[in-house]
């Protein structure tokens, strides 16, 4: 097992962690004085040697994203964190948010020095009002300190950051949907070409990242491309916040080298299956992505090898079920919630759930008729491929998967018209 | 129309944007704050505070989960039901709040001591099952539990 020192997670036992001193004290904000003595060309190049991949669910390479916004002649440009956190299962940003919101503030000075940006958003879902309150004050004090402003450091930079609060709709995790909600709309993806790096909010380059890899920023910072490179996979590496929810024993959030066995991960961190129960089921990525039997679970939890193993490493939410778990109940309650989101944008996604949401409705309530399940599947198959954003992909790959590997349970729910769980 | 105080709160949050329109979601929550819910006149006042027309300022508001769009009991409670929380038993406490409080989902208890809205993910799935009562932040709840941290919303 690799216990590695924390960084992102960094002190936050300390009750008062949030606190601007107590982040000065453990080392903070120098590495933004370290940045800001370089030129940002360079950190750029620093940056692409680290092999930092986005965390908010894609895992797209960062430099390579950034080179495109810094080679668009436009200006202002825009640098928004995506602090959206609302694939379920998900609860891994709250702890930087709420005890470590300094840690982003620098992420962010450092980011917008490199990008040319001077102006950056935090867009936080409605549903974190303490993480709210804190990021409010903690900018205050970053302000004060002079490591936000017109003349950040007194090096002549200038960045300027704000708090926009979501109010409840997922979709606006989705970087044109979230462009969208900023700019005070509905949040309905947007046609992409032209990418938000080349036309983004207010119609300016703008770039979005997730809370987690812009908090990388500092360690790349302090620790170089090289030393960054070597933690955990090598594809995609870096340390990596997983969360664990579900019937393990010790549920919660773990700074783990990208690339962390799930098997370990359940096992070993969490502690194993609550109660000495059987491991049944576990979705690994947020609900959003495919599920994972009980028997796969030895993989790499990364970018590069999820895909391979089945699923998707998505937001790293780990959600353990033991054999007391109906899954088509699981379905059924996940696509409640993609119907729900859904922003009603495209055909197949806005019909494709409200109808797999009834199909699994029924089969769950003992009204599952012969002949469902090849209905799901293409209904499934319909969808896949043909939605206008991921979140309609993400909602027909789940039930696939839940059919793919629990064929029995959506067959003895029909068989005996009931739910043998319930 | 709102107090200056207020109008003074949403010019504070103009000049953080680029353009007047983007200040509509965050004063979309001040107009929620001063009358409770969005009326017809909240969003009167905020079209015009904002100079943004009317029907776009319904439109968006419409959209989202968290503006209130009916008068709503004194305390709001947001219980999420989602996977990790379904799994811990929080469907059981949806039951429980319809039978010792009287309120359903998106429902009011007769007596408008409580709303009842079912929540998506609080992130908290480490903690399930979760709920908020108004911005107060509860978790690991029971039936007990539920029933301690409700005593202080009257
Ligand atoms: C439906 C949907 C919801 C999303 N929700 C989030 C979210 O809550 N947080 C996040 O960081 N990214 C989310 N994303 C991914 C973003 O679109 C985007 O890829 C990400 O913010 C880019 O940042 P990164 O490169 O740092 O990962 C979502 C994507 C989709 C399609
Ligand atoms: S896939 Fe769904 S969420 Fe995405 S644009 Fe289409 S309707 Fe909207
Ligand atoms: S699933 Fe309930 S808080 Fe995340």
């Amino acid at each position: 097992m690799d216990i590695m020192e924390k960084f992102l997670l960094r002190n936050i036992e300390n009750p008062n962690s949030a606190d601007i001193n107590e982040y000065v004290k453990a080392g903070g904000y120098k590495n933004l004085s370290k940045a800001l003595a370089r030129d940002p060309k360079d950190i750029l190049e620093e940056l692409k040697k680290s092999g930092l991949r986005g965390r908010g669910g894609a895992g797209f390479p960062t430099a390579m994203k950034w080179s495109f916004a810094k080679a668009d002649p436009k200006f202002p440009k825009y640098l928004l964190c995506n602090a959206d956190e609302g694939e379920p299962g998900t609860f891994k940003d709250r702890p930087i948010l709420e005890k470590n919101p300094h840690l982003l503030i620098e992420g962010m000075a450092i980011s917008g020095y490199i990008l040319g940006a001077e102006y950056g958003y935090i867009y936080l879902r409605g549903e974190y009002p303490a993480a709210n309150d804190i990021l409010n004050a903690a900018i205050k004090q970053a302000y004060e300190a002079n490591y936000l402003g017109d003349n950040v450091n007194g090096k002549g930079v200038k960045f300027h950051l704000a708090v926009h609060q979501g109010a409840g709709a997922y979709i606006c995790g989705e970087e044109t949907a979230l462009i969208e909600s900023i700019e005070g709309k509905k949040g309905q993806p947007r046609n992409k070409p032209p990418f938000p790096v080349n036309v983004g909010a207010w119609n300016m380059p703008t770039i979005v990242n997730n809370v987690e890899t812009l908090s990388n920023l500092p360690l790349i910072i302090e620790i170089g491309a090289e030393a960054y490179a070597n933690i955990g996979s090598k594809e995609c590496p870096g340390p990596k916040l997983f969360c664990i929810s579900g019937h393990v024993n010790k549920p919660g959030v773990y700074e783990l080298p990208m690339g962390t066995s799930l098997k370990d991960i359940i096992y070993i961190h969490a502690g194993g299956m609550r109660n000495g129960s059987k491991l049944k089921a576990v979705i690994p990525g947020g609900i959003s992505t495919p599920v994972l039997p009980a028997d796969s679970i030895d993989c790499a939890m990364d970018f590069v090898a999820m895909p391979k193993a089945g699923s998707m490493l998505g937001s790293g939410a780990v959600i353990v079920m033991d054999d007391s778990v109906c899954m088509v109940k699981v379905a059924y309650r996940a696509l409640k919630f993609f119907e729900h989101e859904s922003c009603g944008k495209c055909v197949p996604c806005r019909e494709g759930t409200d109808w797999l949401r009834k199909v699994l409705e029924r089969i769950e309530n003992g009204n599952g008729k012969e002949g469902d399940i090849e209905l799901l599947t293409d209904i499934a198959g319909i969808m896949l491929g043909k939605t206008f954003c991921p979140l309609g992909d993400g909602a027909a790959g789940v039930v696939m998967g839940m059919i793919k590997h629990f064929r029995n349970e959506f067959e003895e729910h029909i068989k005996n018209s009931r739910c043998n769980f319930s | 129309m709102f107090n200056e105080t207020v109008l003074k709160e949403i010019d504070e949050i103009k000049a953080k944007y680029p353009d007047r329109k983007s200040a509509l979601l965050p004063s979309l929550y001040v107009a929620q704050r001063e009358f409770g819910w969005l009326s017809h006149e909240a969003m009167e006042c905020v079209s015009k505070a904002l100079n943004v027309p009317e029907a776009h300022v319904r439109g968006t508001a419409s959209f989202y989960a968290m503006y209130k769009h009916r008068p709503v009991g004194r305390n709001l409670i947001q219980l999420c039901t989602n996977v990790s929380c379904m799994i811990l038993g929080a469907e059981k406490l949806v039951d429980f709040l319809g039978t010792r409080y009287g309120v359903q989902p998106n429902g009011t208890s007769q007596d408008s001591r409580f709303s009842l809205v079912i929540m998506e993910c609080i992130g908290a799935c480490g903690t399930a099952p979760a709920m908020l009562v108004n911005t107060d932040f509860y978790d690991n709840l029971s039936e007990k539990r539920i029933e301690e941290i409700l005593e202080k919303y009257k």
